[in-house]
C-alpha cells in the first residue's frame, strides 16, 4: 500500500502541535488542521472494488478533501482518517468502482 | 513644553490619535463623532501623521479594516457613535477574540427609536460584553488622556484587548474647552511603538488567525479574554501611575470627591461627574453629607473600588443614561454585582436620567437626593427611579 503524500506534513505536524491556548486562539504552525482527523465525521463510508475500476483519476481529481491519493499502479487509494464521506467519488465514477456503504460504530 | 488650545472633545481626540501615530485609521463618519475621523484626515493630507486613512463604506467595514490592520501587526484607531457602534456590533467580539488593541473613540449617543442624535451612554452601554475594556472621559482633556492610556493598556502583552474612551455627545464632542496637549517626545516614551509578538503578518511564520474554535477549544480562547479582562485591573492602575509621572495628571477607576463623611454618595461616570461636583458643592454648604464619585472605567468593572466606596456610605445614588429594559440601569446592575456578598452595604439607588440629551439639572439632582433621603429615614423607596419624566404628556 502506497503512503499518503501528506505523511511528512502530518508527521512534522504531529510533533509541534500542541493544545495550548495562544492569545486570539493564534495557530502558529501551519498546516496543524491535519490534527483534526475529518475522518470521524463521516456516515457513508466508500467502499473500492479495484476490478471496476478502469484508472480514470476522476475521483482522485474531483476529492475535495483530497483523501484519495494514488498507489503505484494509479489505483485510488482511500484516507479514511481524512474522507468525510461527502460520496463525490462514488456520484462521479463511471464504472461504479465505488460504493458509499453505511458505516456503523 | 506641552501646548495649550482651546478645542472641541472630537479634536481632542483627534490629537490623541495623532500623537499616538496609529498607522490605519477606518472610519465612517456618524453625528456626533464625524469630527474625529475628518481631523485625522486633515492630519494625514497635511503629512503631519504618516498613516493609511481608509475611507470605508460602513461602520461594519471601518472596524473591520481596523481589525485586518491590527492583525497584520499595526496600531488601528477608530471613532464612531450610536448606530455606528451598534453596526459594529459583530466585529467588537471579533476583534477582542483575536486579542487585537484597537482604540475607538466613541462620542456616547443615543441609540434609535425614536432617531436622536444626543447624548447618553446606551450605544457602549450596550456593548460591555464585547471583551472591550470602556473608559469614560468627564471634559475633552481626559478624552485626549484616556485614548493614550487606552492604547498603552490595550497592546500591554498582560491585556491585549482592544479599548473603547467615551465623551459625552455635544456636552463634550461639539463643546470647546482648553486642552494641554502633551509633547509628542513624552508620548513616544511613553507609548512606544506597537511592537506584538502575538499577532503580526511575516511570511517567513505563516500563522492562521480567526480561525475556527471547535466546543473543545473554544471555552479556553473565552476564558483568556475573561483572564486578560481581569489583568487589565492592575494594568490599568500602573498605566495611571505612569501616566502622572509623565504628564502630571492623576486618574482613577474611581474618583471620589468629598466622600469622607458622606451619608449619600452620587455615583456617575462622564460629563455628569462635573455637574455632580457643583452639586456636592452647593448642597454640603446646605450641611447634607454628600459625596459624588466618578467611574472613569467601567470595564473591567472595579469591583474592589465599588466595595470601597460602598463602605463609606449609607445611600449609594446611582446616576446612569442608560437603561437595560426589564432590570434597570446597567451600572447599578454591576454595582449590585459587587456588594452582593458585602456582609455590611448602603442602599442602592437607581437613577435612570438624562437619556436622548435631556439636560441633567439640579432641580432633577435635588429629587435625586429627596428619594436618597426617605431612604436613609427608613422609608422604602423605588430601587429604580426615572428622573426627570415630563409625566404630564405619558
Amino acid at each position: 500500500m502506497a503512503e499518503s503524500p501528506f505523511k511528512a506534513d502530518i508527521e512534522r505536524v504531529q510533533k509541534e502541535y500542541s493544545e495550548k491556548m495562544t492569545p486570539g486562539a493564534i495557530v502558529y504552525i501551519p498546516g496543524s488542521s491535519v490534527v483534526n482527523k475529518t475522518g470521524s465525521w463521516r456516515v457513508f463510508m466508500p467502499k473500492f472494488n479495484k476490478d471496476k475500476c478502469v484508472r480514470c483519476f476522476l475521483c482522485y481529481t474531483l476529492c475535495p478533501e483530497p483523501a484519495i491519493y494514488l498507489d503505484e499502479e494509479s489505483y485510488p487509494v482511500f484516507d479514511y482518517d481524512y474522507c468525510k464521506g461527502c460520496g463525490i467519488c462514488a456520484n462521479e465514477c463511471p464504472t461504479k468502482a465505488i460504493e458509499m456503504v453505511r458505516e456503523s460504530k | 513644553m506641552p501646548m495649550r488650545k482651546v478645542m472641541k472633545g472630537n479634536e481632542a481626540a483627534a490629537w490623541a490619535a495623532k500623537l499616538a501615530k496609529p498607522k490605519v485609521i477606518a472610519a465612517f463618519p456618524i453625528t456626533p463623532s464625524t469630527l474625529v475621523p475628518e481631523k485625522i484626515s486633515e492630519f494625514v493630507a497635511d503629512g503631519e501623521l504618516d498613516a493609511e486613512f481608509i475611507k470605508v463604506e460602513s461602520e461594519h467595514s471601518a472596524i473591520s479594516a481596523c481589525v485586518g490592520a491590527s492583525a497584520a501587526g499595526v496600531r488601528a484607531f477608530t471613532a464612531t457613535a450610536s448606530q455606528g457602534l451598534a453596526l459594529m456590533h459583530e466585529i467588537l467580539f471579533i476583534a477582542a477574540g483575536m486579542r487585537l488593541p484597537i482604540v475607538m473613540a466613541i462620542g456616547n449617543r443615543s441609540l434609535s427609536a425614536p432617531i436622536n442624535i444626543w447624548n447618553d451612554w446606551q450605544d457602549t452601554i450596550s456593548e460591555r460584553d464585547t471583551g472591550w475594556m470602556q473608559f469614560y472621559a468627564e471634559n475633552n482633556q481626559e478624552a485626549l488622556d484616556l485614548i493614550l492610556i487606552a492604547f498603552k493598556v490595550a497592546e500591554d502583552e498582560r491585556v491585549l484587548l482592544p479599548a473603547m474612551v467615551g465623551f459625552d455627545a455635544f456636552i463634550l464632542t461639539h463643546t470647546v474647552e482648553p486642552v494641554e496637549i502633551p509633547d509628542q517626545e513624552v508620548v513616544d516614551e511613553f507609548l512606544g511603538e506597537y511592537v506584538p509578538k502575538h499577532a503580526y503578518l511575516d511570511p517567513a511564520r505563516p500563522i492562521t488567525q480567526g480561525s475556527l474554535g471547535f466546543p473543545a477549544h473554544y471555552m479556553e480562547a473565552r476564558y483568556k479574554v475573561w483572564e486578560a479582562m481581569e489583568n487589565a485591573r492592575e494594568v490599568i492602575k500602573e498605566v495611571f501611575d505612569e501616566f502622572e509621572k509623565k504628564f502630571g495628571r492623576r486618574y482613577h477607576m474611581i474618583e471620589e470627591y468629598k466622600t469622607e463623611d458622606a451619608e449619600i454618595i452620587l455615583l456617575t461616570m462622564g460629563s455628569l461627574a462635573g455637574t455632580l461636583k457643583d452639586f456636592v458643592d452647593k448642597k454640603r454648604e446646605e450641611g447634607v453629607k454628600i459625596g459624588a464619585a466618578k467611574m472613569t472605567v467601567y470595564r473591567p468593572f472595579p469591583i474592589e473600588e465599588i466595595k470601597a466606596l460602598a463602605k463609606k456610605a449609607k445611600v449609594l445614588a446611582i446616576l446612569e443614561k442608560n437603561v437595560s429594559f426589564g432590570i434597570g440601569g446597567a451600572v447599578f446592575a454591576d454595582a449590585s454585582r459587587a456588594l452582593v456578598n458585602e456582609k455590611e452595604k448602603p442602599i442602592l439607588l437607581d437613577f435612570i436620567l438624562g437619556l436622548g440629551g435631556r439636560d441633567v439639572t439640579f432641580e432633577q439632582l435635588e429629587e435625586v437626593v429627596e428619594i436618597s433621603k426617605k431612604a436613609l429615614e427608613g422609608e422604602k423607596v423605588e430601587e429604580i427611579n426615572w428622573i426627570g419624566l415630563r409625566k404630564e404628556i405619558l
